[in-house]
């Protein structure tokens, strides 16, 4: 399976995905930089965290229209796989990939620190290596990551939430949701299941020695529903 | 011509800037405020487009780039570039001509 990871100007967990895909999952992977028109022939498409363009005008605004956007649009619209992390995630949301957008965190804060998270969908290809209900420890590190979306729209696209912020015991109370985001939402897809948004980094929780594998489970069943769908 | 974009978050939304600078305010006595919100401003000037055809750039400029639809509402407002005054002309004839200006004011939309 060949990966692809985006790079903009301002990416800055680039190179921990791109270790986390050759280092640890020992797959091959393509650096694929904000200019290109094309993915290079890759089976799926990680867009890093970071601060893309400076976080100019909103997270992600400028980042859509970038030409390798054009492409990994046409990839997800054809049914490709696309993980979007952070900003990356925010980059998603700008595109319409995926429903909702980010607002800055409740408590004004930048927050980087380990959270943990429900898993709340194990039927998905970037979940099928994990169970359903469990709670996974993953950190977040992010300014605007409240995550909003209109309540018509929530009703729409609830069952589509993959990973909410919890507790230890699995509880979804707001004191374990650490930007105040709608219903704990951590981490979404699309209808269709291939585009897959998080503000968590699975990247940085992918070996022990991170404090955490449980993020490399992500990229796991990327690779596991990649093989299947061959 | 000078286009004025203003861009707001929708009513609704937590705007938790705008909650901590009301609390700011408070702190320093000041009375009576019942909500603060913190949108943007963006100033674009304009130019080789006849008002008609600016006003629907400008819609599209607001819907595809400069907001998120999602959380945000918008309001252009355009100023003829007549009412920047011009070098050379004395300060009593710039000024009327900011305010003849300001009279055609076109409000896009609300």
């Amino acid at each position: 399976m060949k990966w692809g990871v985006v790079v903009f100007p301002g990416s800055n967990c680039d190179s921990d995905c791109i270790y986390t895909i050759q280092d640890v999952l020992k797959q091959p992977v393509e650096t694929l930089w904000h200019q290109d028109k094309d993915l290079r022939g890759v089976d799926a498409v990680v867009i890093p965290g970071g601060f893309s363009y400076g976080d100019y005008l909103r997270t992600g605004a400028i980042a859509r229209f970038s030409p390798i956007m054009k492409a990994v649009e046409a990839f997800a619209k054809d049914g490709g796989l696309v993980l979007g992390i952070c900003n990356g995630f925010q980059i998603l949301l700008e595109s319409g990939l995926l429903p909702g957008a980010m607002l800055r965190n409740t408590g004004l804060r930048f927050i980087c620190r380990f959270v943990t998270l429900r898993v709340e969908r194990t039927d998905t290809p970037f979940t099928n290596r994990f169970e359903r209900g469990q709670v996974v420890r993953m950190p977040i590190a992010h300014n605007e990551g409240r995550y909003t979306v209109d309540p018509a729209t929530l009703k729409r696209v609830s069952n589509d939430a993959v990973f909410r912020y919890c507790n230890e015991q699995g509880e979804l109370i707001d004191a374990a949701n650490p930007n105040g985001s709608t219903a704990c939402i951590a981490g979404i897809t699309n209808s269709a299941g291939n585009v897959m948004g998080m503000m968590p980094h699975p990247e940085r929780a992918a070996e022990p020695a991170l404090g955490s594998s449980d993020g490399r489970l992500v990229f796991e069943s990327m690779l596991n529903a990649c093989a299947a769908s061959r | 011509m000078l286009a004025k974009v203003t861009v707001k978050l929708k009513t609704g939304l937590l705007d938790a800037q705008g909650k901590v600078v009301k609390g700011a305010l408070e702190g320093l006595g000041f009375k009576g405020i019942s909500e603060v919100r913190i949108g943007k401003y963006i100033e674009i000037d304009l130019h080789g487009l006849a008002a008609p055809a600016a006003k629907a750039a400008l819609e599209r400029m607001c819907r595809q780039v400069l907001t998120n639809p999602v959380i945000e509402t918008y309001h252009v407002e355009i100023e003829s570039s007549a009412a920047k005054p011009i070098a050379g002309k004395s300060k009593k004839t710039a000024r009327r001509r900011v305010l003849k200006a300001s009279a055609r004011r076109v409000k896009v939309r609300k």
